[in-house]
């Protein structure tokens, strides 16, 4: 029960070379967190079978879907893979029925093909729509066509592509707790593409972050959030505030961009090569790893407000940071020093 | 008043425009895959008859299908012969009517959403289900558009077609080489007659082509 991916493909300057295999105790949800262009949805394509990579092998349960060595390459009507496309990709010229029952087309039998196809409508709460076109329904009620279209074409593996992407935020969330839902009931392992920290965060289990073509970690969700090892991971993750690093003890970095000392919980190895803080890790009385300060402005949330700042011993020309702090905290608005736990300081050593 | 121009302009401008529908999708579903470069080539080539004069084409089709040229005279050999005949005009207007054809068709698959065809493929579709059932009706307006130009060109040949056919009452008489001929001997009310039937086409056709034009608006 487990998805194995090694690809290697050049397109003009660009190289995507990804090498991944999910859990084999059993279906997981792992997610794909990368910038746009650094070769997620490529990934998916290789995998569905509609691009080819140059070299590589691709296996799903067992079944070899590509090997570039021994020649295999199945078409992607035999991978058995769901694809949900950032666009949905329904087809506009036939109503939600019939593009259902696309999905249905390898079950010949027309009494198990119309109870399959009440089952998925009632499931996906599509009844009242059957005779609706895709242009006709809102975002939402596309999105639960298409993944009802895939499911009922009973896949063994299920990727969506910024399944969310197409939405307006507040649907969004909603729809987040239902796809979570259905990719549980679903029971084969699921990929999840997104540029998102929150989505995933809430959807996935285990998270692959890509950068430029290349997978630089694949860790556990919280454990990526805590420890995300990379400068690259860490932006993904939605560290504000990241710097250059040099090592001055076990437990002590220098960073010369923000003209202090950090002390770290965890202790520094050799080549490290930036650190992290998140912006709402900073605190007005924290007293550990604390400097002056100097407030330059502030941005209201409704529940949170964001101070961009300077620590007072800052080079000129190096950016400024990002505090973040709840309203009701009560701390003085704009204080004289900040500090930071250790253990709230991410080394990032790639 | 005889009608057969009216017969002959009509079945020679159907005839054409069935095998441009199919020649000109078959063209442009193979352009739409081919590399850039030879892709402009193909293009150059298959778009010529549009560009070059008509009676330059009807030229090059007597250098091709005249009775003392290799081709023709084998065809002749075989019961064929495209000069001075009613179905020479199919040729003369399926040239001349065949870019347009090609030219939409073509602009109809390169707007074709292709995530489209990913999914179908996805599902277990077959390509052929893929091409007819979600390809092509996806591509509709476009290739009826084509079709509904492609049939007034051919209805309106008349360089191409004189060249190569002339003009003969009762055999080779199309609508526009009847005006002609009805011009030049000074048969005006003639003349007018046919210029009448030609205008109430070409406005039916008009009509044909804002009818699937409109249709996206409103659904």
């Amino acid at each position: 029960m487990s998805l194995q991916v090694r690809i290697h493909k050049k397109l003009g300057e660009f190289l995507l070379d990804v090498d991944f295999e999910t859990d084999e105790a059993g279906p997981e949800v792992l997610g794909l967190l990368g910038a746009s262009g650094c070769g997620k949805s490529f990934t998916l394509k290789c995998i569905a079978g509609i691009e080819r990579p140059d070299r590589g092998y691709i296996a799903l349960d067992g079944v070899t879907l590509f090997d570039s060595e021994k020649k295999i390459d199945l078409p992607p009507q035999k991978r058995r893979v769901g694809y949900l496309f950032q666009s949905y990709a329904l087809f506009p010229n036939m109503t939600v029925e019939q593009n259902i029952l696309c999905g249905l087309a390898r079950e010949k039998n027309p009494e198990v093909k119309k109870a399959e196809l009440g089952r998925i409508l009632s499931m996906m709460q599509l009844e009242g729509l059957e005779s609706r076109r895709p242009c006709q329904l809102s975002g939402g009620q596309a999105q639960r066509a298409a993944l009802a279209r895939i499911l009922v074409n009973k896949p063994r593996l299920l990727m969506l592509d910024e399944p969310f992407s197409a939405l307006d935020s507040h649907l969004r969330e909603k729809l987040q707790f239902r796809v979570k839902e259905i990719l549980k009931e679903f029971g084969h392992t699921a990929l999840v593409v997104t540029h998102s920290r929150d989505e995933a965060c809430r959807l996935c289990r285990r998270v692959a972050v890509m950068d430029k073509g290349r997978l630089l970690t694949v860790k556990d969700t919280k454990e990526l959030f805590a420890d995300p090892e990379s400068v690259c991971a860490a932006r993904l993750t939605g560290c504000k505030n990241i710097a250059p690093a040099r090592r001055t003890g076990e437990y002590e970095v220098e960073v010369p961009d923000w003209g202090i000392r950090l002390q770290t919980a965890q202790p520094v190895r050799e080549g490290v090569r930036a650190v992290g803080v998140r912006a709402h890790h900073f605190a007005a009385g924290t007293e550990r790893n604390r400097a002056a300060v100097e407030c330059l402005r502030e941005m209201e949330e409704p529940f949170e407000r964001i101070v961009e700042f300077r620590w007072k011993n800052q080079p000129a020309h190096t950016p400024a940071l990002w505090w973040r702090e709840a309203k009701d905290r009560g701390s003085p608005r704009f204080p004289d020093a900040l500090g930071v736990e250790p253990a709230d300081v991410l080394l990032l050593y790639e | 008043m005889d009608w057969y121009p009216l017969l002959n302009s009509l079945r020679i401008a159907a005839v054409s425009c069935v095998i441009v529908f199919f020649l000109g999708i078959l063209c442009a579903c193979c352009a739409v895959r081919l590399p850039r470069a030879a892709k402009g080539a193909l293009d150059a080539v298959l778009t010529l008859p549009m560009v070059l004069p008509p009676t330059v084409c009807g030229y090059f089709l007597l250098l091709i299908f005249g009775v003392r040229r290799p081709l023709g005279m084998f065809l002749t050999r075989l019961g064929v012969q495209f000069v001075m005949t009613w179905y020479g005009g199919i040729l003369a207007a399926s040239v001349a009517a065949f870019p347009l054809m090609y030219r939409t068709a073509r602009g109809a698959f390169e707007s074709f959403d292709e995530t489209l065809a990913y999914s179908a493929q996805t599902l277990g579709l077959s390509n052929f289900f893929i091409f007819w059932r979600i390809r092509m009706p996806a591509c509709r307006q476009g290739i009826l558009a084509g079709a509904v130009l492609a049939f007034a060109r051919a209805l309106g040949e008349y360089g191409a077609t004189s060249m190569l056919v002339g003009y003969t009452p009762g055999k080779t008489a199309t609508i526009s080489t009847t005006v002609y001929q009805l011009w030049r001997i000074g048969d005006e009310a003639g003349a007018m007659r046919w210029v009448l039937v030609n205008l109430a086409i070409s406005a039916a056709v008009l009509a044909a082509v804002n009818m699937l034009e409109d249709r996206p608006k409103r659904r």
